[in-house]
């Protein structure tokens, strides 16, 4: 009896610990980044280090202006080619899909989800880039090749999410929109969809998340040109590209200012998670 | 007001209704050409479902052809070396840090899982904390876990580019894939299955490893098959942790490439393109390999 008591109490405890490992890593990982990110920052000085248009590591110049802008050119471009896809893709699998069709189309778009990113840079080196080239000219490593390529890769994720915030919209409001005469596509473009906006908009934001992030694919079609960009046919270099870059030969400030670059980009994950969190604790309202 | 006129409008002729509420090809075609915004609707989603699976298939396709003749049994010999760009030392390494991980990121996952559900309060602060720590988890991009774990491992406990290192830094990454998987499979066991236990007399231990548990065991699987195929198509969190070395690892303490990582290295310096087609189809292998037994596991588990 008394041994039972002991082992209920240990593995009690031992559940405690395992659930604070997740906090324990949150914790290390901002840490970790953050002490050794920030005072680098704060050597090159934060206003040259954001907005610098410099990227000279033998010359001790470090902006990183033309990494903040690539990131964010080239995640728009990825959204502006995923999300229409994504979405639209989404309401087929949603309302328009046969329960037949469903059951091969969903382990199809798992499976683009689970595809490695290095093997959609691969893809993209072989494929997209030299239809670009073909296409535009020049070496086909530009904004517009990573935008496509980021667009594809995010695909699973805007359908995965905005195809269950379809679904969780009560059935009332497509038959209601039906009563009223509507045809089936009106009935679910402008009865259903705008329902599940918050949902689909939250997908959305989670997708901007992995594009921001992506790295492999992205080092592979982007070109990598650490310079301001001025059209999307020029080659951009992102935050995460800049770190895999260069981080295996850096050393001294150099390497702190490539730590200090995922200082920024994890700010902008963190900004991007937190208004993810925001959108979904509103629809659950 | 176009929807109700369109109604009235409609000349009903009972000859050609054949079901209750059927319409035939020829009804449907005549309803979308009064339709022209549905129809133009309908097309869209199709077109882009059609576009999705369309880039699935060439990718998958692609690959497979270009690569399966570039497949030869040199590749897979014991030595690598720079004449011969093996795969099969990544490809046991692949192993090695696939279940060194695992067997870090499994209990630890299994068991917050278990306290989550099982033993704390509703609305406890901890709970909301943990939550929010997963979820930030999962948000953080590989390349920031992989300087973490530069940072963390091989700086700071001059471990040096080390196996360990490296599935230490995954094991923090899949973390919440299994944690939360296992939740749902937790949550998905009716509570009357507790309270049987609890009746007879079992204590909350003994209820959580002999009833809840076995019961939510598929669920578990294909979370952990999830982080399988997390593991293996990781670049960016081991590039600058587990290193770039191309031989399979006596230790947990030696740099290791992972497959991922190999298919990064012959791309990088660009000489290997047939080689990398061949990386690319193993590697693609394996994925579809990991996913179809993932919805087996899933299949088994929705029809009981």
């Amino acid at each position: 009896m008394k041994k039972s008591h002991v082992s209920e109490g240990v593995m009690h405890a031992v559940f405690l610990v395992s659930a604070c490992v997740s906090i324990l890593a949150v914790a290390l990982i901002c840490i970790f980044i953050f002490a050794n990110g920030v005072p680098a920052i704060m050597k090159i000085s934060p206003i040259k280090f954001l907005t610098g248009t410099n990227w000279k590591p033998l010359e001790d110049q470090f902006g990183i202006f033309p990494m903040i802008v690539g990131s964010i050119y080239v995640t728009a471009g990825g959204v502006l080619v995923g999300v229409p896809i994504g979405i639209l893709c989404a309401v087929f699998m949603a309302k328009f899909c046969p329960q037949k069709l469903y059951k091969v189309l969903k382990p199809a778009i798992e499976l683009l989800a689970g595809i490695p990113s290095i093997v959609y840079g691969f893809f993209g080196l072989v494929v997209i880039v030299p239809a670009m080239r073909s296409l535009f000219g020049g070496s086909g490593k530009n904004i517009i090749t990573a935008s496509v390529m980021l667009g594809i890769m995010i695909l699973p994720t805007i359908i995965g999410v905005a195809e269950s915030s379809i679904r969780a919209v009560p059935d009332s409001y497509y038959e209601g929109a039906l009563g009223l005469g509507a045809t089936h596509e009106r009935a679910v473009f402008f009865a259903v969809l705008p329902a599940a906006k918050s949902g689909i908009l939250a997908g959305v934001i989670l997708g901007i998340g992995r594009v921001i992030g992506e790295t492999m694919a992205v080092v592979m079609v982007a070109g990598n040109q650490a310079t301001m960009p001025h059209s999307p046919l020029e080659g951009v270099r992102t935050l995460t590209s800049n770190i895999v870059l260069e981080m295996g030969y850096a050393s001294g400030l150099h390497k702190e200012a490539l730590i200090g670059t995922a200082v920024v980009l994890f700010v902008f994950i963190l900004i991007i998670n937190l208004s993810f969190s925001a959108i979904k604790g509103k629809g659950r309202d | 007001m176009e929807a109700v006129q369109n109604v009235e409008n409609k000349k009903i002729n009972t000859n050609e209704i054949q079901g209750i509420n059927k319409q035939t090809f020829a009804q449907k075609l005549s309803a979308y050409k009064r339709q022209p915004l549905s129809l133009f609707l309908l097309i869209v989603v199709c077109l882009s479902a059609l576009l999705t699976v369309g880039v699935l298939l060439f990718l998958i396709g692609y690959i497979l052809v270009n690569g399966i003749p570039n497949i030869k049994p040199e590749l897979f010999e014991w030595e690598y070396n720079t004449d011969n760009v093996s795969m099969l030392p990544s490809m046991i390494n692949t192993l090695y840090m696939t279940g060194l991980t695992l067997l870090m990121a499994v209990p630890v996952g299994i068991f917050s899982a278990i306290y989550m559900v099982e033993y704390a309060k509703r609305g406890s602060k901890l709970v909301k904390i943990v939550r929010t720590t997963t979820e930030t988890l999962q948000g953080i991009p590989s390349i920031v876990y992989g300087l973490f774990g530069y940072l963390m491992f091989v700086i700071g406990c001059h471990w040096g580019y080390t196996l360990m290192a490296g599935a230490i830094t995954l094991a923090i990454m899949v973390l919440p894939v299994i944690m939360r998987t296992t939740e749902e499979a937790l949550l998905s066991v009716p509570d009357s299955y507790r309270e049987g236990s609890f009746g007879l007399g079992a204590g909350r231990l003994r209820t959580v490893f002999v009833i809840v548990l076995p019961s939510a065991m598929p669920g578990i699987f294909s979370g952990i098959i999830l982080a399988i195929g997390r593991i293996v198509g990781e670049t960016a969190a081991l590039i600058f942790t587990a290193g770039t070395v191309a031989t399979a690892a006596t230790g947990v303490m030696d740099s290791t490439r992972t497959l991922a990582v190999h298919m990064y290295c012959l791309l990088s310096e660009g000489l290997y393109m047939k080689q990398a087609y061949a990386t690319a189809v193993v590697l693609l292998v394996m994925v579809l390999v990991i996913n179809a037994v993932s919805g087996m596991i899933a299949k088994k588990f929705t029809k009981k």
